[in-house]
């Protein structure tokens, strides 16, 4: 709660993301959260103490990212050893691209590493300190299908025969409930299905759906029992098929939707894709990276875990080929591209990178918006949409005062 | 009549010349057509050309039982209208709490604080479709000060285009300033436009002095501008409207505007006067009609 002697800022001379529209108008923060001006203006009869310009800029919640393996030559699944290291130079260096909240994701990995890392990758406050704000883990996998592994290791995944007891030996089912956010599971993998609905009452994690060949069926009847996400769409995935749209096709239900992740950079999804999903379901639109190591490292050849990575040009390929090693977007990226795709305003695009995620996790009243009493992860944008300047907790986060540092990767 | 009411304030807070020890006291009201107005004045202050500084204002009415953070509150009006983008200092600001335990004393000190700060320099208003000036419904004693008013019928049907048209979520009570409180503003600005307003000019100007058309009042005031658009002129005698105009311009050809104070005071006929008769055209104690077209910029 702001209290009465913390100094009040306003951002002027700008347009603000508010009631799903752009308006000229002014937002105050005190006390790292957003505070309305008229209760300021009343109660403590003062004007605000610090007064930034925007230039005509956008003002927007900071982005929310759901999905991301690591970044700065950093991986969340594989640095066990380096884990906080991790998790402080990837969260500072979201914070300077604009990403003030983020999901780290981990892939399909042995029990030992999800016992090791995840206590690392729970909640943490964001701050010009810690980098971004730490959402919880996404843990992806293991619980999916062998068909459908896109770059998991095909021998870390496993069924669930006996149900519960099997995410409890997997992951232990504490460690899912005090540090994860999500996890993402194929319904079709034997015993997960039913497990669902027992996971959630178990441990408060949310459930998406990914890298799954199953049926529409049995998405649905997964939807139905809790899984509010589908995650990367048309990715890992089986395709749209007319008779049986499968997960995709849940984009198209008459009922409830999900909310569903999607890589707008360009190279996982086609921007045909992308423009026919969202208009199918708009609200549901969250975007993300699904950002590996290679993102932000500057062009150089690197051996990254067991891969050798060529990055140049702002992407990362498998040495020697063109073939892209994973997504090296930042979320911003993907705000852009996404309206470049699909014609959508500026308004959808910030909300599908704030806003939405926000509501997926269900903490839409303090992340992803600009309400009162929201904390106070504010971005200036300019007209493109290019981000001027990042606040954290009301803190403004530059590269003076978040430092971020690359690891030493060996040179390939 | 964009430009006329706003340049006008700006002009004589300008020639005023407050300062902290002596600062410019404003009545201010509330409704659709100051919004405009106080846009302008907004617009004055981010280019510089009007600070708020050593400006003290008063509202003019508040509703009573409306949360203060209720978004059609006038608090939250004129802080989302005005205050919210000028320089005016807080501690300068009065407005009327309409949920205070004891609304006569709320009044009374109203009151008290208007005497305190040296009385109202100029006291901007609106009229209501049904005449009246603030809150002072028909019926309102010419004489009264600041208190509790209930609003009359059709008052709350036009306020309640404000309350998503819902008659019954509209207040029914409310605290404002008096027509007394009004007539002892050493100046008072009408701002009446519309020919929805036309009816309520008329009786203002050409009815007798009236408590059913309580803005009838400024009849009895020593410096009342009146501002409005030719849609309000209506329901005005046509000798009215052709008198009030020719003011205009006999100010124009007569007086030349270097010779004519802020406030309508003239000191003598232009040198340049083609028709120099000799004979004193009165000064000050009169009411000034200023007629603005949509295009015009008057700023009388």
């Amino acid at each position: 709660m702001p209290s009465i002697s913390d100094p009040v800022t306003q951002f002027y001379n700008c347009r603000v993301l508010r009631g799903h529209a752009l308006v000229e108008d002014s937002l105050y923060m005190q006390g790292g959260k957003i505070v309305d001006p008229a209760r300021v203006f009343w109660d403590e009869r003062r004007r605000p103490d610090v007064r930034i310009d925007c230039k005509g800029g956008i003002v927007s919640p900071g982005f929310i990212d759901v999905q991301i393996n690591g970044a700065y030559g950093y991986d969340f699944s594989n640095d066990t050893a380096e884990i906080e290291d991790a998790v402080r130079n990837v969260s500072r260096g979201l914070l300077l691209q604009g990403c003030t909240a983020y999901c780290p994701t981990t892939v399909s990995s042995r029990p030992d590493v999800y016992r090791t890392v995840l206590p690392h990758l729970g909640p943490r406050a964001g701050s010009v300190e810690n980098g971004a704000a730490v959402l919880g883990a996404h843990v992806e996998g293991p619980f999916i299908s062998p068909h459908k592994k896109g770059a998991h290791e095909l021998a870390t995944l496993r069924t669930a025969a006996r149900g519960l007891a099997d995410f409890d030996a997997c992951y232990g089912l504490e460690n899912l409930r005090r540090h994860a956010a999500y996890v993402t599971v194929a319904p079709e993998v034997e015993g997960v299905l039913d497990a669902i609905p027992e996971l959630i009452a178990a441990t408060g994690v949310g459930v998406a759906l990914g890298h799954t060949n199953a049926t529409t069926d049995v998405v649905t009847r997964a939807h139905a029992g809790g899984a509010g996400m589908v995650t990367h769409l048309f990715n890992a995935m089986h395709a749209f098929h007319q008779r049986d749209p499968g997960l995709v096709g849940l984009l198209g239900s008459a009922g409830p939707r999900p909310f569903y992740g999607i890589i707008c950079d360009g190279v996982h999804v086609h921007p045909h894709s992308v423009r026919i999903a969202y208009y199918a379901h708009p609200e549901g639109a969250c975007l993300v990276t699904d950002a590996m190591s290679a993102q932000s490292l500057p062009n150089g050849r690197y051996k990254i875990g067991e891969m050798d990575v060529d990055v140049h040009g702002g992407h990362a390929y498998i040495q020697g080929t063109d073939t892209f090693a994973g997504s090296t977007a930042t979320l911003a990226e993907c705000v852009r591209n996404f309206i470049k795709f699909t014609g959508a305003s500026q308004v959808e695009a910030l909300e599908n990178a704030t806003l939405h995620p926000a509501q997926m996790l269900g903490i839409a009243d303090r992340k992803g918006t600009l309400e009162h009493g929201a904390d106070a992860d504010v971005l200036i944008l300019d007209a493109g949409l290019h981000v001027q300047r990042v606040f954290i907790g009301g803190v403004e986060a530059t590269p003076d005062n978040v430092h971020v540092s690359e690891k030493k990767l060996p040179v390939s | 009549m964009r430009l006329a009411s706003p340049n006008y304030v700006r002009q004589r807070i300008a020639e005023f010349g407050p300062t902290r020890d002596r600062p410019f006291v404003l009545g201010l009201p509330t409704g659709s057509t100051p919004v405009d107005v106080y846009w302008q004045l907004v617009d004055f202050y981010k280019r510089g050309e009007l600070s708020f500084r050593n400006v003290v204002v008063f509202s003019t009415d508040e509703y009573v039982g409306l949360p203060r953070a209720h978004p059609e509150s006038n608090c939250s009006f004129m802080h989302r209208h005005l205050y919210d983008h000028i320089d005016l200092r807080p501690e300068n600001i009065n407005m009327l709490d309409g949920n205070a335990d004891d609304l006569a004393a709320e009044c009374r000190r109203y009151e008290d604080k208007i005497a305190l700060v040296g009385g109202i320099e100029l006291f901007l208003g609106g009229a209501g479709s049904d005449g009246h000036i603030a809150f002072n419904e028909p019926g309102s004693s010419l004489g009264s000060v600041t208190r509790a008013k209930t609003l009359a019928y059709e008052t709350v049907l036009a306020n309640a285009r404000f309350f998503a048209g819902d008659v019954d979520r509209v207040p029914k009570l409310a605290l404002t300033v008096g027509v007394g409180t009004i007539r002892a503003a050493r100046e008072v600005l009408l701002m009446i436009t519309g020919a929805h307003k036309a009816v309520a000019l008329a009786k203002c100007i050409e009815g007798g002095v009236n408590h059913m058309w309580t803005v009838s009042a400024v009849q009895l005031h020593p410096s009342a501008l009146v501002v409005c658009d030719e849609d309000a002129t209506l329901e005005l005698h046509v000798k009215t409207v052709r008198y009030f105009k020719s003011i205009e311009q006999v100010q124009e050809q007569l007086i030349g505007r270097e010779n004519i104070g802020v406030r309508g005071s003239i000191s003598r006929l232009s040198r340049s006067s083609a028709h120099a008769t000799g004979s004193a055209l009165s000064t000050g104690g009169d009411m000034s009609l200023a007629h603005s077209d949509g295009g015009d910029d008057d700023d009388d």
